[in-house]
């Protein structure tokens, strides 16, 4: 019985043993199935995902070009500085890493707060920066504790710098870093692949509208990486080309000189080069540091710019709308001259004020200028003349000759969102208003016009534009700040603008006639005391804008608040004869034009024509410009 | 002299089984050609642990079965206690309370259970034969339900796996009714959704995981997704020694120890996988012919558990690795570095060699 069982027993084991063999058979046959369809059926696959785990492209980011005047003085440069970087994916702890690293290297409240931001906008392996400009001796505490932080490196980076600083802000502008709207305009310019490891874009100014100049062509190499994302070997690499370098129109000392004239004034000034359109000097005053925003503006700072009362992130030069005063009659005399309505001897009997439709118009002349023909009218800046004027030529023909001259249009320069100003005209009012009352054009509209007040409001480059026309004989150039791009790679220069956009058809002679009465205003008119004893001819002609529009006579400078006081404008160019300069100045709550813009412009034709700089400027500021602001 | 050498040589080698050392031998070299491809600076330590490994096999080779049968119940209370003592006062590593701290070392008592619990269930299915009743079953079904359940709370789900393969093994060696296996077949289906609860929040991932790895592709699927990379792109022939991108670059996670398989399969491609397969089978075909030819009860289903173990270790390891099972942490048998499985495996196969050079002596 028992022997039977064993042996039964035996038996069943033995079975069972066959069974386990065909089991473990089973098993691994179902692996080199698997090994098969894993190694052999999608190899190719695997193949390509092992292969992309491996190789990364890394991006090379290309120096951007430098933005010199136009005699080489850097404006905009870049250096090299480190940058303490975390890589948030690799830090187990990153409140900890902080901490941990704070204990010796400054990292403020505002750095933490900048670098959760930068977490957000950002992928999860990305480096990014915590603080920025280590001191070499920051870099060495951080180079000795190194292996207690993973995923936390020493970068040395490129950054932008304005030397100058708050200097022309409104001219060069600044970069930033690239946020959704760039990333919009990269893709429209098909830039994505240029672009994928910059962090920075222009954001207004020359670096804005230049930015696809100024960046240049990114490198990549070809790295070998680990599971950790660390480069191990470089495979290839494809060296950057740097950003194209651009030479500006502008001469720098002449804008310290412009800038340093309007003192605590608000205000701008755009000086032109008649015969090439090229800008000398681009005035927008307050300025601000474009340096603040480099390595991403602090919110204070950003809120306290916004904020301040003098708005320094307005570009007045572009954006800023004025009547343009007095400053408007020289042209108005022109388009009377071209229009045939009058002749430069005709002249008028001033009794001080001009009548029509029941209204009073008055001069600012108590009991009038008396007899006034067109040189007079230009030199003691007699408003009757122009009343009487404006009513004859009607609004029709007045808006198509400012048009003409670029009047109420954008003009073209190479700095973005510039503003149109506003040409009254009929048309003008049909589109800008939209009760029918208010839609109609009325001819007594058309009398305050004429002295440039009224609906006229034309941006500082629009005046500049027009008055370096007309210096100019009537050809027009587009302004520009650009003098040349110059290509990194092949050294090749490629200039901008250099044809004009168009000739104006008036003749020489009644150019001629402007121009000697704009003359007589710096010899013995409103701008005679600004240009007391200048050793060279200029031509202009003083403003002085209503803050509200002219209502009347009253008209109390003295007491009103300084806020609500008149702008002051003056244009001018010069030499006379032969103009290299043409300017427009306006000083925001100025006052009188004469007193308060026309002496800036005189400071910018001495220093200009003549090399002399006001009192108190230093003749050179080299030293300046050398010493690191680090 | 050279008589003297000769002598002496026969006394070491006499216990030895050829073949089963030979298969285990090739294991051993092709698992330091992993491991200097995947760990070089680790090949000293690996070595150390080869020879304790092999000094242990020949040690256990020569003791007779007999002795151990005699050890079995004591080898497996002892073992019971040291578990209980982990569940009590054990150290805490990684989330799991595994060790325990003796003073001067500490243990993983799981891993001795490898070992005991099949000594324990052929030496009572021995002590039990020809008497065998229904409550035998009951009981030897407690028998290992009770370290597996210790084990699995620690958590160690790899160990409790392999040791509950291996006191089945006994169960279904001894003889199991067939209708018993499928009806707690069905059981088990029918409780796995139980189960499911009782897993710890880790466990669960990783069976998860295994069904839609790219779903965390940086997280938890990461093991599994870069091991089948590994394997895939080794091709059929691989990318050659030391030239694993997958394996030298970092990407594989635990790549000296359960990740080694995938070393070696990107390296060796399909053809090294087929040696490896070949090599366990040849090593399990082995054993299983020694269990075959075993003297006794206790014999056969110790030699037909042991070897059945190694296949264990084989086929959950690859199978994790190449992303059919889910992970949990098996190593490689005979390849993994790691000393305490090393030596564990060769203690096995120092069982094998014993019960086979015995198997004349005691049937007598």
């Amino acid at each position: 019985m028992q022997i039977k069982d064993a042996q039964e027993g035996l038996e069943q084991f033995n079975r069972r043993i066959a069974v386990a063999g065909a089991l473990v058979l089973v098993c691994f046959a179902l692996l080199f199935g698997r090994f098969f369809w894993l190694q052999v059926l999608h190899h190719d696959y695997y193949k390509t995902r092992a292969e992309d785990n491996r190789i990364s492209l890394l991006p090379i980011v290309p120096n951007r070009g430098l933005i010199v005047d136009r005699n080489g003085e850097v404006l905009a440069r870049n250096y090299s500085a480190y940058t303490l970087e975390i890589t948030p994916s690799q830090v187990p702890d990153l409140e900890a890493t902080i901490d941990g690293l704070a204990e010796f290297i400054t990292i403020e409240a505002k750095d933490r707060k900048r670098f959760r931001k930068l977490m957000e906008e950002s992928k999860r392996f990305e480096s990014l920066p915590i603080r920025t400009r280590l001191t070499d001796e920051e870099v060495a505490k951080f180079i000795a504790r190194r292996y207690r932080f993973p995923g936390v490196e020493i970068k040395a980076r490129l950054f932008r710098q304005y030397p100058k600083g708050a200097f022309a802000s409104h001219v060069l502008g600044y970069i930033g870093r690239v946020n959704e709207r760039d990333l919009a305009r990269i893709e429209e310019r098909e830039q994505e692949a240029n672009y994928r490891g910059t962090d920075y874009f222009g954001k207004s100014g020359l670096e804005q509208h230049y930015e696809f100049e100024l960046h240049g062509t990114s490198g990549f190499e070809q790295v070998e990486v680990d599971a950790a994302g660390r480069a191990v070997r470089s495979l290839s690499r494809v060296a950057p080309v740097p950003g194209n370098n651009l030479t500006l129109t502008l001469d720098a000392k002449l804008q310290e000189v412009a800038e340093q004239a309007f003192g605590d004034r608000r205000g701008a000034l755009v000086a032109i080069e008649p015969s090439t359109g090229g800008i000398l000097a681009l005035v927008s005053v307050p300025n601000y540091d474009p340096n603040l925003f480099v390595d991403g503006i602090a919110a204070a700072d950003w809120q306290a710019l916004n904020e301040a009362a003098d708005k320094p992130m307005v570009n007045r030069a572009l954006n800023g709308a004025y009547p343009p005063g007095s400053t408007f009659k020289p042209f108005m005399a022109l388009a009377a001259l071209h229009y045939g309505k009058r002749r430069p001897e005709q002249a008028i009997a001033d009794p001080g004020f001009f009548n029509f439709g029941g209204h009073t118009f008055r001069d600012d002349k108590k009991g009038g200028h008396g007899m006034v023909d067109m040189y007079k009218s230009i030199v003691v800046s007699c408003d009757t003349y122009y009343y009487m004027l404006a009513n004859d030529m009607g609004i029709d023909a007045i808006a198509r000759f400012m048009g003409e001259l670029g009047l109420g249009s954008k003009t073209g320069i190479d700095i973005e969102g510039e503003s149109e100003g506003v040409l009254p005209s009929p048309a003008w009012k049909k589109k800008r208003f939209k009760k029918p009352e208010q839609q109609k054009w009325y001819a007594g509209e058309t009398i305050s016009i004429g002295i440039g007040q009224g609906y006229n409001a034309y941006t500082p480059i629009q005046l500049a534009q027009a008055v370096a026309t007309l210096a100019n004989d009537g050809v027009m150039f587009r302004p520009h700040l650009v003098k040349y791009i110059t290509d990194t790679k092949t050294g090749e220069k490629r200039f901008i603008e250099p044809q004009p956009i168009k000739k104006l058809p008036w003749k020489q002679e009644h150019i001629d006639v402007i121009k000697h009465a704009m003359v007589g205003v710096t010899r013995e008119g409103t701008g005679a005391r600004a240009f007391a004893g200048a050793e060279y001819v200029a031509a202009g002609k003083t403003g002085t804008a209503q803050v509200f529009s002219y209502k009347g006579a009253e008209h109390k400078t003295e007491t009103m608040k300084a806020q609500l006081r008149d702008h002051a404008l003056f244009i001018a160019f010069a030499p006379a004869d032969q103009p290299k300069i043409a300017l427009a100045v306006l000083v925001e709550n100025g006052g009188f034009g004469a007193q308060a813009a026309a002496p800036i412009a005189r400071q910018v034709f001495d220093y200009y024509l003549l090399g002399k700089l006001p009192q108190g400027m230093a003749p050179t500021d080299e030293a300046a410009v050398e010493a690191d602001p680090e | 002299m050279n008589a003297t050498i000769r002598k002496y040589w026969q006394l070491l080698v006499a216990p030895l089984d050829w073949p089963l050392l030979g298969f285990t031998a090739l294991l051993l070299i092709l698992a330091t050609v992993a491991l200097a491809s995947a760990s070089p600076e680790r090949i000293g330590a690996h070595l150390i642990n080869l020879g304790a490994a092999l000094v242990v096999m020949r040690v256990v080779a020569q003791i007779p079965p007999q002795r151990l049968m005699r050890v079995a119940l004591p080898v497996y209370l002892f073992g019971l206690l040291l578990l209980v003592a982990v569940a009590l006062f054990g150290d805490i590593s990684k989330g799991a309370r595994r060790w325990l701290n003796l003073g001067f070392m500490r243990i993983q008592p799981s891993e001795l259970m490898k070992i005991a619990m099949p000594l324990m269930l052929a030496w009572y299915f021995q002590k039990r034969e020809g008497l065998l009743a229904w409550h035998d079953w009951l009981f030897a079904t407690l028998l290992l339900l009770v370290p597996v359940a210790l084990i699995a709370r620690q958590p160690d789900l790899g160990t409790a796996v392999l040791v509950f393969a291996a006191g089945f093994y006994v169960i279904f060696l001894a003889g199991l009714s067939w209708k018993v296996i499928f009806g707690l077949l069905g059981v088990a289906a029918a409780a796995a959704p139980f189960a499911w609860n009782l897993l710890h929040d880790y466990q669960r991932q990783r069976i998860l995981m295994l069904l839609d790895p790219e779903k965390d592709p940086l997280g938890k699927g990461f093991h599994i997704i870069q091991s089948t990379i590994a394997i895939g792109s080794g091709g059929v022939l691989g990318k050659g020694w030391g030239q694993g991108t997958q394996a030298q670059l970092e990407f594989i996670p635990e790549r000296h120890t359960d990740f080694i398989f995938a070393v070696w399969s990107e390296e060796f491609g399909l053809i090294g996988n087929a040696v490896l397969l070949v090599l366990y089978a040849l090593l399990i075909g082995r054993g299983l012919q020694i269990a075959l030819q075993a003297p006794t009860l206790f014999t056969r289903l110790l030699a037909g558990a042991v070897t059945l173990i190694f296949f264990t270790y084989a086929f959950v390891n690859m199978g994790m690795v190449s992303g059919i099972l889910p992970v949990v942490g098996v190593p490689l048998p005979f390849v993994s570095y790691g000393g305490t499985a090393m030596v564990t495996l060769c203690l096995g196969v120092g069982i094998l060699m014993s019960i086979h050079k015995n198997r004349m002596l005691v049937q007598k």
